[in-house]
């Protein structure tokens, strides 16, 4: 994940070699990404019933069928792209898939993973209608200030729709709720990234000198932290702190690589650090995650019980090392969200910390391919985004992971592609897409096949 | 920007080291602190998620599981829990475990390393053997006996055989229904409550947990001193004891309940119980041999475990000679278990050899194969077989012409005390009715059984009280029962006024 061999492609490229596509080595890829959740899936009726469970050929072959396709779309429409995204999707989606089917068998009454594989579907479909139409992210820069507003839009129309769980972040439509945040993450990044790559140059040179920070001029900066500041006010209102930690995280990263500033960081931090202190103290909601985080087992020692959190650190202590195997486990003692929120600590309890650290290493290789993709691109819009669409990846999986582990207070946040939740599979189909799209003219361009 | 880039992902790259290095705390570091915590249900759903072991008396299963279908899915059953509750005790799911459920829970629950096919094996795998059986020394006819004859009234039973030290009947009453406590639910939490707030006292196991003063019974003790100490030459020769006897160094005068004990030989003053014959044996045999004999016994011992924890009987070891006399025969600070009047019994029958008393006989796997077996284990020799033998005749003199002949077995030679504790403030309290005795049948090479009876409201009357007439019948239909001489069903012998010859004493 250091990005220390990404730059060893530039001065080995020829032009006048033909670059390999590695179309092979995706497929191949895919097939084990396949049929590791079939083993999973089989694993698990072994476990619960003691026989093979009557959909795994169906499942495999649905999986199957779905990865085909979005491999052939690649394979037609960005050829070059890099061969580990689309197997490693496939992977996690699969193994939520099997996940969320085994806390399914403990609430017979409430199914979960037949609308997760519908979702999942739907994603691909996604996937594949951006990787087929989207023929260069760069056109993806025009639509900089239609993302925004779409951005907003979507923030905040749960805003009139009634809270669900303390958190007013879902639009319920017909038998589906949405997560509407969850779209507006890609959108938020494509305009960070438009809107940094143009004015990246008037944000680090120019403006007052103050000590040793450079102030940029208020014309550039005035609408960006506008920006930021109604997208956190509206994800404070909804009391998504996550999210809002989230955009936060994103919008510092960002600033930093696009302006080569510390100071942003550092100012960054400070205004996180205030925004902590001040939403921890005042906010009930927030504050009681902060008092759950710092004293989990508060609860037991005053009688009432675990709460969430301890469930989950039970759970994931009950891992070990091995795990106690797909439906061997007791996770579903977390209750609530044991399928969303708390889905790592069914695979942290039945897969050990084997299986947690290799779930966990899946996104830092996911990640790590996006900034790769980044640094190979020489256009700053593209290496914005990539790096944006990668850094969206990380930050929720270290909120979601440290929030579930009590490493860092628990935020409401879906683990990408494991978690139950359309929305959140959705965009995250959408991010693999982009990734690969972005990827695709990062290799293509050292290709003497593509053009220059 | 290429150098900002990298600086990015390297902070990507330590927020998932700080991930797997915090997994690793949570899950290996933690995991056991974790696991234990008592909020955690996992160690309780693994528990109850098979069928517990049982617990077998005479070949046969008394207690069983239920499957619940519940998060926690097996509830114990027991098919005479009244009747076995001093020896099986509880296995709750909500208050935890007590008796032999308790001490053999690790065999029960199949968590017991030897019941895996290799030790460490059920670690390796994560897994949990079937629950093994625990096979108990119980005589499953004595026990019913030991309970039908105690009835409504309070009191506890202890049986054993002499030579081995095999728990024949281990009966507490009143008793309850182990079964009611087994699962979690409300009606649990109200079975507990209501047994916990009786003042009768249910859950308490009277024969092992409950000492009382033990009364004329312990002139057997003082009488094995005596002889063994050489105290007492000739059981027949008349000693020197006044009546009343007035306590050395005190005012305070005791007297008896029966006539011609002025100047009696021992075994008359045995037979008839004469208070004043044996405090006197007891202060003239001096503390260190009362104690020390005592102590032989089994008094004073508070780590004996058959395997349940049995609570100390007690024997002061530092008094003057006044408290000397009344702990002689049984009275002052004196108390003890019925099971240990009960070992005080065996070891006269048994030639002096105290054998360590136990409840389980084997235990095995859950297809049979044994696990561990318990052997015959002798604790002290307590007094010499020659004692032995000449408290064995003035046992047999008791019921044959004294005050134990309810107790007499027509076929057997039995050998008994009898006992009738004063307590209470000022001895007001209903006396407690005792009996210890053991039985030979004829022909056979040694005695099978040795009883302690207690009887703690024998009757509503006071001048009704007494081991003879309360106690002793009970363990005449133990002592029966395990001869197996129980002829058919006769007349309840406490209304067998022709039996006593002398109803009117009560020492």
């Amino acid at each position: 994940m250091t990005g220390t061999t990404a730059d060893t492609a530039a001065p080995t490229a020829i032009p006048a070699v033909r670059l390999p596509r590695r179309r092979g080595t995706e497929l191949g890829l895919l097939v084990l990404a396949v049929l590791l959740p079939v083993y999973g899936y089989c694993a698990v009726g072994l476990a619960k019933s003691g026989s093979i469970p009557p959909g795994a050929a169906g499942y495999g072959a649905g999986l199957g069928a779905l990865a085909l396709l979005a491999h052939l779309a690649v394979r037609i429409r960005a050829p070059y792209a890099d061969p580990l995204l689309l197997p490693i999707a496939v992977l996690l989606n699969g193994i939520g898939l099997v996940l969320i089917y085994r806390l399914d068998l403990e609430t017979p009454a409430d199914r979960a993973a037949p609308t997760q594989l519908v979702w999942s579907t739907l994603g691909v479909g996604l996937f594949i209608a951006v990787v087929v139409l989207v023929r260069d992210h760069r056109v993806l820069q025009r639509y900089a200030y239609l993302s925004v507003a779409g951005a907003l839009l979507l923030l905040m129309a749960p805003i009139f729709f009634p809270a669900v769980n303390g958190a007013k972040i879902w639009i319920r439509l017909g038998g589906f709720s949405i997560q509407p945040g969850e779209f507006a993450k890609v959108l938020l990044a494509v305009f960070f990234a438009s809107y940094l790559a143009a004015n990246r140059h008037a944000l680090a040179y120019t403006g007052r000198r103050v000590w040793k920070l450079q102030l940029p001029t208020g014309r550039v900066l005035g609408p960006i932290v506008a920006i930021w500041l109604f997208s956190v006010g509206v994800l404070v209102l909804e009391r998504d702190l996550g999210t809002s930690m989230l955009f936060f995280g994103l919008f510092v990263i960002l600033l930093y690589v696009a302006t080569g500033r510390t100071g942003w960081v550092a100012v960054g931090l400070l205004l996180a650090a205030l925004g902590a202190f001040a939403v921890g103290g005042l906010e009930p909601h927030v504050h009681s995650r902060i008092e759950d985080w710092l004293h989990p087992f508060a609860s037991i020692d005053a009688g009432q019980g675990p709460g969430q959190l301890a469930q989950s650190l039970f759970a994931f202590s009950a891992g070990g090392m091995l795990g106690t195997g797909l439906g061997l486990g007791h996770s579903i003692l977390i209750g609530f969200a044991a399928k969303s929120d708390f889905i790592l600590a069914t695979a942290g309890e039945e897969l050990g910390l084997t299986g947690l650290s290799a779930i966990i290493l899946l996104y830092g290789l996911l990640v790590e391919r996006g900034f790769r993709a980044g640094l190979a691109l020489r256009e700053p819009f593209g290496r914005l985004l990539s790096l944006g669409l990668a850094s969206i990846v990380a930050l929720q999986v270290f909120v979601i992971t440290g929030g579930v582990t009590g490493l860092i207070p628990l935020t409401g946040m879906a683990m990408p592609f494991l978690a139950q939740g359309g929305s959140s599979v959705v965009t995250n189909w959408i991010i693999v897409a982009l990734l690969i799209r972005i990827s695709d003219s990062a290799r293509s361009q050292y290709d003497g096949t593509a053009p220059p | 920007m290429t150098s900002c880039i990298r600086r990015a992902a390297i902070v990507c790259a330590l927020l998932l080291v700080a991930l797997l290095v915090n997994a690793t705390r949570i899950q290996v570091f933690q995991a056991g602190s974790y696991e234990d915590n008592p909020a955690n249900r996992r160690q309780a759903i693994a528990r109850y998620a098979q069928a517990r072991g049982d617990i077998l008396v005479g070949g046969t299963p008394v207690t069983s599981s239920e499957d619940t279908g519940e998060q926690l899915r097996f509830e114990r059953r027991y098919s005479d829990g009244p009747l076995y509750a001093p020896v099986t005790g509880y296995a709750s799911q909500a208050y935890g475990t007590s008796l032999l459920e308790n001490t053999e829970d690790e065999v029960l629950s199949g968590t017991d390393p030897l019941l895996g096919p290799i030790p460490g094996w059920n670690d390796l795998t994560r897994d949990r053997s079937p629950g093994g059986r625990v096979v108990t020394t119980i005589n499953a006819a004595a026990q019913q006996a030991a309970y039908r004859g105690l009835g409504s009234r309070k009191g506890a039973v202890a049986a054993i055989e002499p030579a081995t030290g095999r728990i024949l009947a281990l009966v507490s009453t009143p008793s309850y229904d182990p079964g009611r406590l087994s699962g979690n639910g409300d009606s649990v939490k109200e079975a507990w409550a209501q047994l916990n707030a009786d003042p009768e006292k249910p859950l308490l196991n009277r024969a092992i947990h409950q000492t009382y003063p033990p009364g004329s019974t312990f002139k057997v003790v003082t009488a094995a001193a005596a002889l063994e100490e050489g105290v007492v030459g000739d059981v027949d020769r008349p000693t020197d004891s006044p009546d009343p006897y007035t306590l050395p160094g005190s005012e305070s005068r005791l007297s008896n309940e029966v006539d011609d004990c002025e100047d009696a030989p021992v075994r008359y003053a045995f037979e008839w119980s004469c208070n004043t014959v044996f405090a006197k044996l007891g202060v003239e045999t001096g503390l260190d041999a009362m104690a020390g004999m005592a102590q032989r016994l089994g008094f004073n011992d508070g780590g004996l475990t058959i395997p349940l924890p049995v609570s100390a009987s007690n024997f002061d070891t530092k008094m003057d000679d006044a408290q000397l006399a009344l702990s002689s025969v049984g009275q002052f600070d004196t108390r003890a278990t019925p099971l240990q009047m009960a070992m005080v019994a065996a070891a006269v029958a048994n030639g002096g050899s105290v054998k360590s008393p136990r409840l389980v006989d084997r235990t095995t796997t859950d297809d049979g194969s044994t696990v561990r077996t318990a052997g015959v284990r002798t604790l002290r020799q307590a007094m010499s077989p020659s004692t032995a033998a000449q408290l064995r005749e003035l046992m047999t003199g008791a019921v044959e012409e004294g005050t134990g002949s309810n107790a007499a077995i027509p076929g057997a030679t039995v050998g008994g005390k009898t006992g009738t504790a004063q307590h209470g403030v000022g001895n007001t309290g209903t006396p407690y009715a005792w009996f210890i005795s053991w039985a030979q049948a004829d022909g056979a090479p040694e005695p099978a059984v040795a009883v302690a009876v207690v009887v703690e409201d024998a009757a509503a009357n006071r001048a009704e009280i007494s081991g003879g007439g309360s106690a002793a019948p009970i363990a005449k239909a133990v002592m029966e029962t395990v001869l197996n001489l129980r002829a058919t069903p006769r007349p309840d012998p406490r209304r067998d006024a022709s039996a006593g010859g002398r109803p009117a004493h009560r020492h």
